[in-house]
């Protein structure tokens, strides 16, 4: 095994310990923080794989705000965080098997893929980044979703702005 | 033979060498030797903090007509050691009902989020941790880590002031981190590369802050707001909030946090030096990294130095004009000049290179003389709503808003 693999599986297993945390531990700022490491060591999968776009893009979007919105939610709503509910339901057994067998489907069709044997695809270097920005803007490839999605944005935004707005007019 | 240009090459090659003949295995070397940086730098950063510490409080002190550290050596040069020996031995306090392990990882979050910048910097031609692609992604990224350990720190300490003061940092953090990423723009969009090295190199013909004043100028206020020092230190206002996010800290910990913040602001310094005054970049700096070192330094040094001046200068402002000074001028402003500037940047391609310098300082000073001629009718609307509401209600109090530009722009986006 070389010092790669070894360095993946650690990785991997901190992840996978962590995405347990989050949703075992009691406390939720503690379940935020958990998440925040699974987030941080999907990032650094990413960097593994030599997709450091990718990596830093996970640390910029899902730590830096979406973790960080997260906590936020929570310390504002503090007693919510206290309760102290059953964490099951009786149907526990029902969704259980239900994971399994998407785990087993996902794992089973991405052995399939093209080069799922190989080792990580090498990238060369900064080229990989320059050919990503002009996939995105370059009309025969992915401009038409990059645009939708943009606006798509642009609408997600106003519409905050104009729910925002209205709440402070009627005060 | 040994050429002057890669010092740290040959150096590396030697050790290489030497650790070969000790009989190592060649894997563990090459471990080893990529560890190296990896320890070398984050200490090298943090023993920056003592001079930086001591340095800082004597110019302020000079700013304030006053003296400063002047008992402990020379010039006071020891009064940081002193700090230190105070500071280790000082009880390490935990309060009652504070979430322990977080209150812990708090101040190590905050240290990690600055010497993780420290990687990425230029420090000469071939001396740098490591030059990512995704370099001033990284610098965000990284920065991001600051920001949790401010609300974390805030949320652990079982305080109302505590946490408080991690609201208002995180509001402000969250704030100028937009304009901050927005003129970042610029000089990725003049260098083509977002690696911080390539972007040393592309100033060659010409350093960005020429090509871009106005995108340095809301880069140091950015910077200036995303360290949290005054005029933006409402994470900390003393007379508020007694100490901010870092009421509950003593001794070890509480130095963590301060050695962040100065660090911090140094390292801003020295991110605007490479992106804007062309990092180690000077005569010979390529045969001699030394030479490029010393520029970076001095580069870096220059713009703490207007990081401090601004702290040592500036009265605190209001929470409500700090957050509408970012939102409703700085994002507008950097919006504005990153579009301006990406059509004048494709318009110039192939023009001379002082057309070039011209046109996009043109597009600057376009841009900033709009932003001025908005400001100035906002505040002049402020403070005719001021004047007539005074007159109103009958106070007769004279309207003293809206004196100085940001200030009035501000109230008067308030209602």
């Amino acid at each position: 095994m070389s010092l790669a693999q070894v360095l993946f599986l650690i990785v991997a297993a901190v992840g996978l310990l962590s995405g347990l945390m989050v949703v075992t531990v009691r406390n939720l700022l503690h379940a935020a923080l958990w998440l925040i490491v699974a987030l941080f060591s999907v990032a650094v999968l990413f960097a593994m794989l030599n997709a450091g776009f990718l990596a830093v893009v996970q640390v910029v979007v899902y730590i830096g705000a979406i973790a960080i919105l997260i906590i936020f939610a929570i310390m504002l709503t503090r007693r919510e965080a206290l309760r102290a509910g059953a964490q099951e339901n009786r149907l526990w057994p029902v969704a259980g098997v239900l994971c399994a067998l998407v785990f087993l489907g996902l794992a089973w069709s991405a052995s399939r893929l093209p080069g799922a044997q190989s080792g990580p695809a090498q990238l060369p270097g900064s080229d990989a980044l320059v050919a990503l920005g002009t996939a995105l803007v370059s009309p025969d490839q992915y401009v038409v979703p990059f645009e939708v999605a943009s606006v798509l944005l642009l609408a997600a935004l106003i519409g905050s702005v104009v729910i925002a707005g209205d709440r402070l007019r009627s005060r | 033979m040994i050429q002057p240009g890669d010092l740290i090459a040959s150096l590396g090659s030697w050790l290489r060498g030497f650790l070969l003949s000790l009989g190592l295995a060649p894997g563990l070397v090459s471990v080893g030797l990529g560890l190296l940086p990896a320890i070398l730098l984050p200490l090298i950063g943090l023993m920056m903090a003592i001079p930086l510490i001591w340095l800082e409080r004597k110019w302020v002190a000079r700013l304030q007509d006053r003296i400063g550290p002047n008992r402990v050596g020379p010039f006071g040069i020891f009064q940081v050691f002193a700090d230190m020996v105070k500071i280790f031995t000082k009880e390490d306090l935990i309060p009652q009902g504070a979430d322990k392990i977080i209150f812990s990882l708090a101040p190590v979050l905050a240290i990690a989020g600055v010497v993780g910048i420290w990687a990425v910097l230029p420090f000469a031609a071939d001396v740098y941790g490591v030059n990512l692609d995704v370099g001033v992604l990284y610098v965000i990224a990284v920065g991001t880590f600051g920001t949790l350990a401010i609300l974390l720190a805030g949320w652990s300490s079982n305080n109302k002031y505590a946490l408080l003061g991690a609201y208002r940092a995180v509001a402000q953090l969250i704030t100028y981190e937009v304009p901050m990423v927005l003129t970042l723009l610029v000089p990725v969009l003049l260098a083509g590369s977002m690696g911080l090295n390539d972007i040393v190199r592309a100033q060659d013909s010409g350093w960005f802050v020429l090509l871009a004043p106005l995108a340095a100028i809301i880069f140091m206020i950015a910077a200036q707001a995303e360290v949290g020092r005054a005029p933006f230190d409402l994470l900390e206002a003393e007379s508020e909030l007694v100490a901010g996010f870092n009421i509950e800290y003593s001794g070890m910990k509480f130095g963590f946090f301060y050695v962040a913040e100065f660090l911090h602001s140094f390292t801003f310094g020295a991110l605007g030096a490479a992106f804007f005054l062309g990092g180690w970049l000077g005569p010979g700096s390529e045969r001699f990294p030394i030479l490029g070192v010393l520029y970076f330094l001095i580069k870096s040094l220059a713009v703490y130095f207007v990081f401090v001046w601004t702290r040592g200068t500036f009265p605190r402002v209001r929470i409500d004009q700090m957050i509408n000074l970012s939102w409703k001028l700085l994002t507008p402003t950097a919006l504005g000049l990153v579009a301006l500037m990406a059509v004048a940047e494709r318009a110039t391609q192939g023009t001379p290179p002082l057309v070039h310098a011209l046109v996009l300082l043109a597009a600057n000073l376009f841009v900033l003389f709009f932003a001025l001629l908005v400001m100035r009718s906002m505040s002049r609307a402020a403070r005719e709503r001021l004047a007539s509401r005074q007159a109103g209600s009958g106070s007769g109090m004279v309207a003293v808003g809206g004196s100085r530009a940001p200030a009035g722009a501000a109230s008067a986006l308030r209602d």
